[in-house]
C-alpha cells in the first residue's frame, strides 16, 4: 500500500482548511501563531462568512497575516488596529471584522486604541496573542514580559522595580462596560486547541448580537525568542506564563452565567 | 442658485461634507478647528444620510478610522489643527503609501509646538513636501474663502478618488473662524454598497467568490518591488502637475509686479494690490489654489512680464522657496512675513512692495 492508496475520502479525517492560502507560514516551527490562524478561518469556514469577513493585521510577528488568510484584509500602524476595525464596523455593520494583535502591539503602543474601543462598546473581535515578548524585532521586552523573565532589553530578567510591572491587559478590558466575552486560552495542546476554537467561534457569533467586544487572548510562547525548544518553551509557559496569566473565561455573558 | 447662508468657515465644511455624501467623518476636538464636529454632532447626518459621525479618543485614532473606512472605499473625512495634524502624520503617511482616498482639513493655527489659536500658515512644509515619513505628496488645497472651504469638499474628494491619495485642504484660523455668505450646493446621495464595490474594485469588503483578496497595506519588504511602488506614486504626483493645478490670478494682465499668497494671506493681498492700483502701481495677485502641485510653469510663464514678486505668508518664508523655484531665480524674489499668529495689514504689505521694488 501506498500513500495515493490512503488518501481517500473516507479516511481523510483532517484537512488543512481552504481558507488558508498555500503561501508557507513565515513562523517558527513552534510557534503559536499558525495554531491560532488555523482556528479563526476553520470557524469563518465553518460560519461559511469568508464573503462578509474583513480581518486587520497588526505590526509585529504576525504583519503578513494577510499573505496567510484567504480573506479581505487591512494591515494597520502599529497598535492601530481597533481604531480600523472600528470605522470598518460602523460602516458595514452586518460584516465580521476582527483584529489580530500581539501583546507589543495591543498592551503596549496600542493601549489607548484597546481600552477605547472596548469601552465604546464596538462590536468587533479582538484576537490577542500574548507570548509575553516582541517576538519580530529580536526579543525585547514586552508589557506582559512576566517578573524575571529574560528578554534582550531585560537580559538579568524583569527587575520591575526598573522596568515597572507587566500588564494584565485582559483583566482590565475585562472591567470596561463595552466588553461582552472577554476569555485567555492556549493553543500548546490538542485540549487547549479545542477549547481555543470554542471560545473563537463564540467571539465571532457574539457579533451578530452587537452588544460590544469579544475578546480572546491566546497566552502562547516564542521559542526563538525565549532561547528554547518547542517543547521547553510549551513547559515553561504552562509553569510560569499560565501562573500570572490564569487560563479560562474572565466575562462571560450573563444569560450563559446561569 | 443654490442655497445661501451666512456661515462660518468651519461650519461651512462641515455642512459641505454632509451635502457631498460623505460616509464617515471622525474627529478629536482641538481650537480653532472644533466647530467641524460641533456642527456634524448637532446636525446628526447619521440620522438622515446615515454618514458616521466619531468623536475619537485622538488625532491618532481618528485619522486610523480614516483609514479603516478609505479601506472599505468608503468616503472619510477627518479635520484637526496644527499639533493634532502632527500626530496624524504617520497615519497620512500610511494613506498615501496604502494608496487611500481620504479628506483631510488642517485649520492651521501659530506654532511651533502648542503655539497659539490664532491663524498661521507655518505648516506649508508639512502640508506640501509629505510630512510624514517617506516618499510621498498629498493633494493640497488652500481656501481663501468661506464659499472655496464649503466647494473644496467636493474637489478634495473628487481629486482623493481620482489618484486615490488623501487629500489636504490646508485652511487656517482666519478662514476657519470668520463668518461669510456662501452658497451651498445640492446634497448629493451617499453612494450605495454596490456602486462602491464597483467603484472601488480594491476595496476590503469581504472576499466574494468571483475574485482574490483584497489586502489594503503599505508593507513592501522587497526593495526592487517598493521602488516599483513608490515610482507609481511618482507618476501620480507628475499626473497631478499635469492635470490638476489650480491658481487665480488677479490684475495680473499690466503687471510688473505680484504678490504671491494663499489663503487668508491672499485676501490681505488683495485689498494691497486694489490700493498700489489706486496709487498707479502696477500691483498684481497670483495666488496659487493647489499648493501641491503648485503652479510652477503658469507663475513662470507670468514672470517673464514681471519686474519682481513678493511672497506674502503667515511664516517665516515657506512657499517662498518654491516661488523662487517657480522663476527660476530670473526675477528679485522677496518674502514678507507676519509670525505666530499675527496677520498682515494690507498698508505695511504695499510698504514692502515700495521699498522692495519702486525705492520708496
Amino acid at each position: 500500500m501506498e500513500i495515493k492508496d490512503i488518501i481517500k475520502p473516507e479516511n481523510i479525517v483532517y484537512k488543512k482548511t481552504k481558507l488558508f492560502t498555500d503561501k508557507p507560514l513565515s513562523y517558527c516551527p513552534g510557534c503559536g501563531h499558525g495554531t491560532t490562524h488555523r482556528l479563526i478561518l476553520e470557524v469563518i469556514e465553518e460560519m461559511n462568512i469568508q464573503s462578509e469577513t474583513i480581518g486587520i493585521c497588526p505590526v509585529g510577528c504576525s504583519v503578513l497575516a494577510y499573505e496567510f488568510m484567504d480573506i479581505d484584509m487591512q494591515e494597520a500602524s502599529h497598535g492601530r488596529a481597533p481604531a480600523l476595525a472600528t470605522a470598518v464596523k460602523r460602516l458595514m455593520p452586518d460584516k465580521f471584522v476582527f483584529t489580530y494583535q500581539g501583546d507589543g502591539d495591543l498592551a503596549a503602543i496600542g493601549t489607548c486604541e484597546t481600552i477605547h474601543a472596548c469601552n465604546r462598546g464596538e462590536n468587533f473581535t479582538i484576537i490577542f496573542i500574548n507570548n509575553g515578548i516582541y517576538g519580530m524585532t529580536g526579543g525585547q521586552m514586552a508589557p506582559t514580559t512576566i517578573p524575571g523573565m529574560k528578554t534582550s532589553t531585560c537580559p538579568y530578567g524583569r527587575d520591575v522595580k526598573i522596568m515597572g510591572n507587566p500588564l494584565k491587559i485582559t483583566e482590565l478590558v475585562a472591567q470596561l462596560p463595552g466588553t461582552y466575552f472577554v476569555t485567555r486560552q492556549a493553543v500548546h495542546t490538542p485540549n487547549a486547541v479545542r477549547k481555543a476554537k470554542k471560545a473563537i467561534r463564540k467571539a465571532f457569533e457574539y457579533q451578530k448580537l452587537n452588544k460590544g467586544i469579544s475578546f480572546v487572548e491566546i497566552v502562547s510562547n516564542c521559542n526563538s525568542g525565549w532561547k528554547m525548544t518547542p517543547n521547553q518553551a510549551n513547559k515553561w509557559m504552562e509553569d510560569n506564563m499560565f501562573a500570572f496569566f490564569p487560563l479560562g473565561d474572565i466575562k462571560v455573558p450573563q444569560l450563559e452565567k446561569v | 442658485m443654490g442655497e445661501l447662508r451666512l456661515m462660518k468657515g468651519n461650519e461651512a465644511i462641515a455642512e459641505a461634507a454632509i451635502r457631498a455624501g460623505t460616509d464617515a467623518y471622525f474627529g478629536y476636538p482641538i481650537t480653532p478647528q472644533s466647530e467641524v464636529i460641533e456642527y456634524l454632532m448637532e446636525h446628526k447626518p447619521y440620522e438622515t444620510t446615515g454618514m458616521v459621525v466619531l468623536q475619537a479618543e485622538s488625532e491618532i485614532d481618528a485619522i486610523n478610522m480614516c483609514y479603516g473606512g478609505a479601506s472599505c472605499g468608503r468616503m472619510v473625512m477627518t479635520s484637526s489643527s496644527s499639533p493634532g495634524i502632527s500626530l496624524k502624520m504617520e497615519g497620512i503617511s500610511y494613506l498615501a503609501g496604502a494608496e487611500l482616498p481620504a479628506l483631510i482639513l488642517n485649520c492651521v493655527r501659530g506654532g511651533p509646538g502648542l503655539g497659539d489659536i490664532q491663524p498661521s500658515q507655518g505648516d506649508y512644509f508639512q502640508a506640501t513636501k509629505g510630512g510624514g515619513h517617506g516618499d510621498y505628496r498629498l493633494y493640497v488645497l488652500a481656501p481663501s474663502s468661506v464659499q472655496e472651504m464649503c466647494d473644496f469638499v467636493k474637489t478634495g474628494f473628487k481629486m482623493a478618488f481620482k489618484y486615490l491619495n488623501p487629500c489636504m485642504i490646508l485652511s487656517d484660523g482666519a478662514i476657519g473662524q470668520m463668518m461669510e455668505k456662501v452658497e451651498l450646493f445640492d446634497p448629493v446621495r451617499r453612494r450605495t454598497p454596490e456602486e462602491i464595490e464597483k467603484q472601488c474594485p480594491w476595496a476590503t469588503i469581504g472576499k466574494k467568490t468571483n475574485r482574490e483578496r483584497n489586502i489594503i497595506t503599505s508593507l513592501i519588504l522587497d526593495p526592487y518591488e517598493q521602488e516599483k511602488h513608490v515610482k507609481k506614486l511618482k507618476a501620480k504626483y507628475d499626473r497631478m502637475q499635469n492635470e490638476d493645478v489650480l491658481f487665480e490670478k488677479i490684475q495680473c494682465d499690466d503687471a510688473e509686479f505680484v504678490i504671491v499668497a494663499y489663503g487668508s494671506s491672499a485676501r490681505i493681498s488683495q485689498k494691497a494690490v486694489d490700493i498700489a492700483r489706486s496709487q498707479g502701481i502696477k500691483l498684481g495677485l497670483f495666488r496659487p489654489i493647489t499648493l501641491f502641485p503648485f503652479p510652477s510653469k503658469e507663475l513662470n510663464k507670468l514672470s517673464k512680464q514681471l519686474k519682481g514678486a513678493l511672497s506674502v505668508e503667515l511664516n517665516t518664508g515657506q512657499m517662498v522657496e518654491d516661488v523662487k523655484l517657480a522663476v527660476e531665480c530670473k526675477i528679485p524674489v522677496y518674502h514678507f512675513g507676519r509670525y505666530g499668529g499675527v496677520i498682515h495689514t494690507p498698508d505695511e504689505i504695499l510698504n514692502v512692495i515700495k521699498s522692495k521694488f519702486i525705492g520708496v
